[in-house]
């Protein structure tokens, strides 16, 4: 298989995963979304270490997947939080703020 | 990684340390003491502001496999942060007692955020610019939802976590495409695989151009601005004060070293890019902010506008030695900058009261005869932002105009002009309801109109040197090629 393969599964992820942020409504599945994009990112970084035989850029990987589970946590968090105080995490209801 | 590593990046690693001990301490803290742990975390970075001062005018240093770089640039940028942090505690030390929302973690955070900042400018690596990206990020989506239960401030944290994940995700993905393109993620490889005849360049203008969108996601540039009304308006006044000036420094930071050090050759192509965010965020910004009647709301475009000027200087970077000069203009307008936002948000967090009172322009009306304290440097502020001259926005503007009419861009600098007039219109605004009649429906603060008169007295003081700040500037820079 050709490189070019593992491009376009890449970024075929990484559209569904942007137009996945923009389109739909419920912060969890937003937040899934944004994991895809991250995980287009990854598909790259393996494919193209294999591609060009350097070992250490297969590591990127691990950086990537680290910053990912940092930002579960304190994504999860701050949805518990919310939907403690008003029992919904539809983005569309966010409405305290504007101008 | 050896022990030598670990000295060249030591005022960073002071304040992570610093960070992650005091994290436990605060745990023995009881809770009506928590004015300890701010003087605590401000030590912390004092020490390390004070390292970083000892280590001006070195020779530039690289660690870890020359991911990380400390020259000129990285100091002063080190300095500026450093010093932000500690503003950043001076804002927030009377405010979240007065506001009963005095978590102790909220300083380490801080200090965390500071250290990402810090690593963002040494990065020689793109890898290493997403992890500092994301470490100075990460704390801040804590932050800004810092004062919940109140809704205001958990739904900013919920906007600024997705949307700054999506910025992440984006930047993330260019690096992946840069990769692939030149097979290197260090910035002197990048421009080595380019110089050869190796790389894929359509993939490496993708890629660098989802950078540039990551990047103007975090300086928070039109038509990538919309988290930034929210957010700044939700988060509790401090921490936005914060954001204000650090997360647009230390973006502004990443952009110059990725792109001078790694996209030189991608000028011709970039530059137009560059051009468009810098017009859509000086005129949406200025724009924008003419039609608010929220202070946090009005700054948070005036911020808007900032990041476009701050870009116009940044179009002509590609032309050889307007690079260095392109360079010391930003960083000093970036000074400008931070000197005259802090000021104004010291302002708003000493008026804002419980509740999200205290924040909307018409309750100011009357200030000036009752609390002339904090009117008059809020004017100064007001007047620093628009670039009137006797105040250090002027000559911030002044030489970032200059960038771009030498760099043969004259339309972009008639818009900064034009756009500027714009923004006299809402200074004025507020300075006359400001000096209206009326009873103020708020309250000042001593600790913080000690600040604020600090703060607009170097507004003031230093508009009447520019000369050596600027050549400051240009010495922090002279180890960019």
């Amino acid at each position: 298989m050709t490189i070019t393969y593992y491009l376009a599964l890449s970024v075929i992820l990484f559209a569904l995963g942007a137009v996945g942020v923009l389109v739909r409504r419920n912060a969890i599945v937003i937040f899934m979304s944004l994991e895809l994009m991250f995980n287009a990112a990854n598909l790259v970084f393996v494919a193209y270490a294999a591609y060009y035989q350097l070992i250490n850029s297969q590591l990127f990987v691990f950086f990537v997947m680290t910053v990912a589970a940092a930002e579960v946590a304190v994504g999860l968090a701050l949805m518990v939080a919310i939907f403690r105080t008003k029992h919904s995490i539809d983005v569309d209801q966010m409405s305290a703020l504007k101008g | 990684m050896s022990i030598q590593d670990l000295f060249v990046i030591l005022p960073t690693l002071v304040v992570v340390v610093w960070a992650l001990a005091l994290l436990l301490v605060d745990a023995w803290i009881p809770k009506e003491r928590k004015s300890l742990t701010a003087w605590l975390s401000a030590a912390g970075l004092a020490l390390a502001l004070g390292l970083a001062l000892a280590q001006r005018g070195l020779s530039p240093l690289m660690a870890f496999q020359d991911m990380v770089v400390r020259d000129g640039f990285a100091v002063f940028l080190e300095i500026v942060f450093l010093s932000s942090g500690l503003v950043a505690i001076a804002l927030a030390f009377d405010y979240l007692r007065r506001l009963r929302i005095e978590h102790g973690e909220y300083y380490p955070l801080l200090m965390i955020s500071v250290a990402g900042m810090m690593l963002m400018a040494q990065a020689n690596d793109l890898l290493i610019v997403f992890l500092a990206l994301e470490m100075l990020s990460l704390p801040l989506y804590i932050l800004t939802g810092i004062a919940r239960p109140r809704l205001d401030s958990e739904e900013a944290a919920l906007k600024y976590f997705l949307l700054g994940t999506f910025s992440s995700a984006f930047l993330l993905y260019g690096v992946a495409l840069i990769f692939g393109a030149t097979a290197n993620t260090s910035l002197p490889g990048i421009v080595e695989a380019m110089a050869g005849v190796s790389a894929t360049v359509p993939l490496f203008v993708a890629g660098a151009t989802l950078l540039l969108v990551g990047f103007a996601f975090k300086v928070a540039a039109v038509p990538f601005h919309m988290w930034s009304p929210d957010v700044y308006q939700g988060a509790p006044s401090p921490v936005t004060g914060f954001m204000s000036v650090g997360v647009k420094a230390a973006g502004l930071a990443a952009l110059l070293r990725v792109f001078l050090v790694a996209f030189p050759s991608l000028a011709a192509q970039l530059s137009p890019l560059v051009a468009a965010l810098a017009v859509l965020s000086m005129v949406v910004g200025n724009l924008l902010a003419m039609a608010q009647t929220n202070m946090k709301r009005l700054l948070a475009y005036a911020g808007v506008a900032s990041a476009g000027y701050l870009l116009m200087a940044f179009v002509p970077y590609g032309q050889g030695k307007m690079a260095g000069e392109s360079v010391s203009a930003m960083l000093f307008y970036l000074v400008a900058y931070a000197l005259t936002s802090f000021g104004a948000w010291a302002v708003v967090v000493a008026l804002e009261q419980s509740e999200g009172r205290g924040l909307e322009i018409e309750e100011y009306a009357g200030l000036g005869f009752r609390y002339p304290w904090l009117a008059v440097p809020l004017v100064i502020f007001l007047l620093s932002y628009t670039g009137v001259p006797l105040t250090l926005g002027f000559w911030g503007k002044f030489y970032l105009f200059r960038v771009a009419v030498e760099g043969g861009y004259i339309g972009l600098a008639l818009v900064g002009v034009l756009t500027s007039l714009f923004s006299a219109y809402y200074s004025l605004r507020v300075i006359l309801r400001l000096y209206a009649v009326g009873t103020p429906q708020v309250q000042g603060q001593r600790w913080l109109t000690l600040l604020a008169v600090l703060l607009a007295i170097l507004v003031v003081g230093l508009s009447f040197l520019p000369g050596p700040l600027l050549q400051a500037m240009g010495q922090a820079v002279l180890a960019l090629p």
